[in-house]
């Protein structure tokens, strides 16, 4: 038995081909089989109509889906929405992060370091609804917000239901995402760059801007991946929390979904899908995934 | 090639449904009997609040069939899912007029059998064969409620009570309107202009040429900056007139009773051009796989207690004529306020959801399908 | 080595953010206690009373499904990441990087783009929607959260470890009893943990793979849509803001206290660690 176990062991050390064919094989397969070919057959899909006896999809090629987008200025606003709202939440929330990633990296002591953890980690993981849900009480009208702005003799924000609503919602959703890989680069950056900044006469915002900055900036790109990518393909949020003019990408997608236009909403899901694969490309560039 | 749309789909399937006999659905034939023995699982798809635990935990015990009901937040949602995996996933539908012919016209549900439903001899006589389940005399399901889409408003900040839909319509109220996000809302819209611009000859709402489809959706891009938020979800619309967002809006009677059951000011009314509303009905899939429990569902929803409680909670006029005593003795004058075994007058005087089809119903093929209104209201909305 | 002024600013700043994430979470637990159903604020009254309300069989039916669903996808997710984990730690081969290319995909591409694409896909293949097309989606977006734990942990530990612990006799059994699990079991519980609750949390995808089915995500949902049962809203959110602090924490202690491979500087790189997945 002993032995038996020795010499299985001995091929693979000898065959190191064969272990990492072993081990790779089975998640990569699954994963191409299932998540790929959907995404590939999606993608083609767009390409094709609707039959119009069975209302299943005719395989017959033609660009109609994506002259129609073109076409139709109103998707040319939602999308250029969406990918606004989308860059406006990874901003605010590297604006936000950044500070606070530096704090728990390099100033707070062991005890504050754990707190801020679990206090980022903790809303993380509270319901996504939950929490959409609970700024649409915080913005309303009648809502925690005014009623405070009112105590302190402040006029109505009444931002409830518009597009302002969605970017600050989406903002505090994907806030802990941005906070984490951020910390995570600040962190690494040893205290001796910074001091050998300051000896060669550097003053703070120059040692930020030309030697933190450069040395975090994957941490911060790695983060806007989620808060960008995470934006552009929600819909609920505008559903729920938007006005008359918040369409996102997602909803019309959604919405042709149910109404029995696959091709067309995977043609339209198809423009996040060219805007994403350009950001990761240039993520990866970039140094990102090595942050991540 | 030339862009495939729905309503190419339903008119051939129109045509061919015209021509039926030889299509094998010809009433009475191969429908049971008699419900046999429950096959102890039901999967529906139904409106939310439609399978609520006060009459569905009864019906298990009585029948031993589990009930898995998933909601569905529009007619399309709900077409979408009875043909999902080959239409063999759910076993009925709580379908509105506006998807119940798409399904009988796309095989997606089979005709049943009304005599196997005790109660449906104290339907209403308009829901006994209604034009939207009832095809040629055959049933493609029982009817079950039916309810105006009514205008509703703020009392303290909406003066004096607003008689026309024109109030949705006007400046006055810029930035506190609110609207369902539905295409099937151009109707509405229709039906405003069909009193308002009756030069336009709009006849039925649901069935319009392109110039009268283009004046609805000009009203309604005009209508746009004025509104708050459509509504996609009825709690929408009811935090949107707690909070104050909104004082004046289109509604279901629903939104007004648990507005007022939480002391807000409101009212609603059926303004003088009409109003739009649902007829909805219980429908079988085609490939339905616990049929008995179907038929027992069906049976079981139609009963006058079970009528009067749906009625209640979801705020709408039961089928079953006997519910109303049974309206007034559950919470004591809710009948006359559902409307509750109704006139014929007030049942016709409202314009139900139906699908608009490229037929206007007078041999031409010049109305604009529904295809084209979920796309115009895309684009609309912007 | 930053001025008082900055320092201050700093801690200021970070406050503030802390106080921006949780003052909407305080709030919710504040509804729970709500009297009235109306959401008005403030609230008119104290009540334990949707507690009780709150544990209808709906809910449980939903949380059980929720948690069957987490529980298989994160196993299927453990099994595959750490493979795919092992595979390109320890090997060099063409194509290693566009793996970890291709396996964030599924979280850096939109969630839409997902669920559609998987819906397509059952719909194509006439697969009933069921719990298993929901764990399948699931699976996807889990692989990659394990994925980066294991791979993260594997490139701190050393392989020399391992070619010593071959050197000194043992087989591969007793390699992956002594040396390989206890470098590894931290970062699999802290991977599994997240992935868990990464499938507990998930609507988007979830919304275009479940079929008869109501997540406890989608049955909330459905609340929120239709108004009827906020409280109960309030009270499920309440629970599991208290019910995830466990795991966060656990995460927290079991990523600290793995100081074997260095020592001295664990604390703070295993908490980059669980960062780093987490960010996942």
């Amino acid at each position: 038995m002993r032995t038996a176990r020795v010499r299985f062991t001995g091929f693979f050390w000898r065959h190191r081909w064969a272990k990492a064919l072993l081990l790779l094989a089975p998640p990569l397969l699954a994963f191409a089989l299932v998540y790929l070919a959907s995404l590939v057959a999606l993608f083609l899909s767009s390409f094709w109509t609707v039959d119009p006896f069975t209302s299943e999809i005719r395989h017959a090629w033609n660009i109609d889906n994506y002259r129609q987008l073109w076409q139709g200025g109103a998707y040319h606003s939602i999308a250029f929405r969406t990918i606004g709202i989308a860059a406006a939440v990874t901003v605010a929330d590297a604006i936000l992060a950044f500070p606070l990633g530096y704090f728990m990296a390099r100033i707070a002591g062991g005890r504050s370091r754990a707190f801020a953890f679990v206090a980022v980690l903790l809303p993380l993981w509270s319901s996504y609804l939950i929490r959409v849900y609970i700024w649409r009480l915080i913005l309303d009208h009648n809502g925690v917000l005014n009623w405070t702005l009112q105590k302190i003799g402040l006029p109505a924000a009444n931002i409830g239901y518009t597009n302002w609503a969605v970017w600050l919602i989406f903002t505090y959703i994907w806030l802990p995402f941005m906070i984490l890989p951020v910390y995570g680069a600040l962190e690494r950056v040893p205290d001796s760059f910074l001091e050998a900044s300051r000896d060669l006469g550097a003053g703070g915002w120059t040692t930020f801007r030309r030697v933190l900055l450069p040395l975090t900036l994957p941490g911060v790109i790695a983060g806007s991946i989620f808060t960008f990518s995470l934006t552009l393909g929600d819909y609920i949020t505008p559903l729920l929390a938007g006005g008359a003019s918040s369409q996102f990408i997602g909803n019309v997608v959604y919405d042709n979904i149910n109404n029995q236009l696959t091709p067309f909403a995977a043609a339209f899901a198809a423009v996040p899908l060219a805007v994403m694969g350009v950001y990761l490309l240039i993520a990866r560039r970039l140094g990102a995934f090595e942050a991540l | 090639m030339r862009k495939v749309t729905r309503w190419h789909v339903l008119l051939a399937v129109f045509v061919a449904a015209l021509c039926v006999p030889a299509s094998g659905v010809s009433a009475g034939s191969g429908l049971p009997t008699k419900i046999g023995k429950g096959e102890g699982k039901l999967n529906l798809i139904a409106w939310e609040g439609y399978t609520q635990g006060q009459w569905v935990k009864p019906f298990q015990k009585k029948t031993g069939c589990i009930v898995h009901a998933k909601y569905a937040g529009s007619s399309d949602e709900m077409v979408t899912l009875m043909r999902q995996g080959g239409g063999s996933q759910y076993d009925g539908v709580s379908a509105s007029g506006d998807a119940s012919l798409r399904l009988i016209y796309g095989h997606d549900v089979q005709a049943v059998n009304p005599k196997l439903i005790p109660d449906y001899k104290n339907f209403i006589p308009a829901l006994k064969s209604p034009p939207h389940n009832t095809i040629k005399g055959v049933h493609y399901g029982i009817s079950l409620q039916w309810g105006p889409n009514t205008l509703l408003w703020n009392t303290k900040k909406v003066k004096p009570a607003p008689t026309s839909w024109s109030a949705i319509y006007s400046k006055a109220y810029k930035g506190r309107i609110t609207i369902p996000d539905n295409p099937i809302q151009i109707a509405d819209a229709a039906l405003y202009l069909s009193k308002a611009k009756p030069s336009l000859g709009i006849k039925d709402p649901y069935e319009l040429n392109s110039t009268q489809f283009n004046a609805a959706i000009s009203l309604l891009k005009k209508q746009k900056p004025l509104i708050k938020k459509y509504w996609a979800l009825a709690s929408d619309e009811i935090g949107l007139f707690k909070s104050g967002d909104a004082v004046i809006g289109a509604s279901w009677p629903y939104q007004t009773n648990t507005l007022k059951a939480d002391k807000v000011p409101v009212k609603d009314t059926i303004p003088k051009e009409g109003a739009t509303g649902w007829a909805d009905t219980w429908m079988m899939s085609a490939h339905a796989k616990h049929p008995n429990c179907m038929y027992k569902w069906m049976a079981w929803i139609s009963t006058p207690k079970v009528q009067a409680q749906q009625a209640i909670f979801f705020g709408e006029t039961p089928a079953n004529t006997k519910a109303c005593t049974w309206m007034n003795k559950l919470s004591p004058g809710s009948a006359s306020l559902y409307h509750c075994g109704a006139s014929k007058k007030y049942f016709n005087s409202i314009k139900f959801w139906k699908t608009p089809i490229a037929n206007c119903g007078n041999g031409q093929n010049n109305c604009m399908d529904y295809t084209k209104w979920q796309q115009a209201w895309t684009e609309m909305k912007g | 080595m930053e001025s008082r002024a900055t320092r201050l600013a700093l801690t200021v700043w970070s406050a503030l953010v802390v106080l921006f994430l949780w003052i909407p979470l305080a709030l919710i637990m504040v509804y729970a206690f709500n009297k009235s159903n109306v959401e008005g604020w403030p609230i008119s009254g104290f009540t334990t009373h949707w507690f009780h309300a709150a544990w209808t069989s709906e809910v449980r039916t939903s949380l059980w499904l929720s948690v069957r669903v987490g529980l298989i996808a994160t196993g299927l997710a453990l099994v595959l990441g750490s493979m795919a984990a092992f595979g390109v730690a320890r090997f060099r081969f063409f194509g290693r990087e566009a793996v970890s290319f291709l396996l964030v995909l599924p979280i850096a591409l939109p969630g839409i783009v997902t669920g559609i694409a998987l819906n397509s896909a059952f719909v194509a293949g006439n697969i009933n929607l069921s719990t298993w097309t929901i764990v399948t989606g699931h699976a996807t977006f889990c692989v990659v959260v394990v994925y980066n734990n294991v791979l993260a942990r594997l490139r701190r530990s050393s392989p020399s470890l391992i070619e010593a612990s071959q050197d000194l006799g043992a087989d591969g059994w007793q390699t992956f009893r002594f040396i390989v699990w206890p470098v590894l079991s931290t970062a699999l519980v802290a991977g599994g943990l997240l992935a868990f609750a990464l499938s507990f949390d998930e609507v988007i995808v979830t919304t275009f793979t479940a079929g008869a089915q109501n997540t406890l995500p989608l049955l909330i949902l459905g609340y929120i849509r239709l108004g009827q049962q906020l409280p109960v809203v309030n009270v499920i959110a309440f629970a599991m803001i208290l019910l995830t602090s466990i795991p966060v924490l656990l995460a927290q202690r079991l990523t600290r206290d793995t100081g074997v491979l260095r020592p001295g500087a664990a604390e703070v790189t295993e908490a980059v660690e669980t960062a780093q997945a987490t960010a996942y």
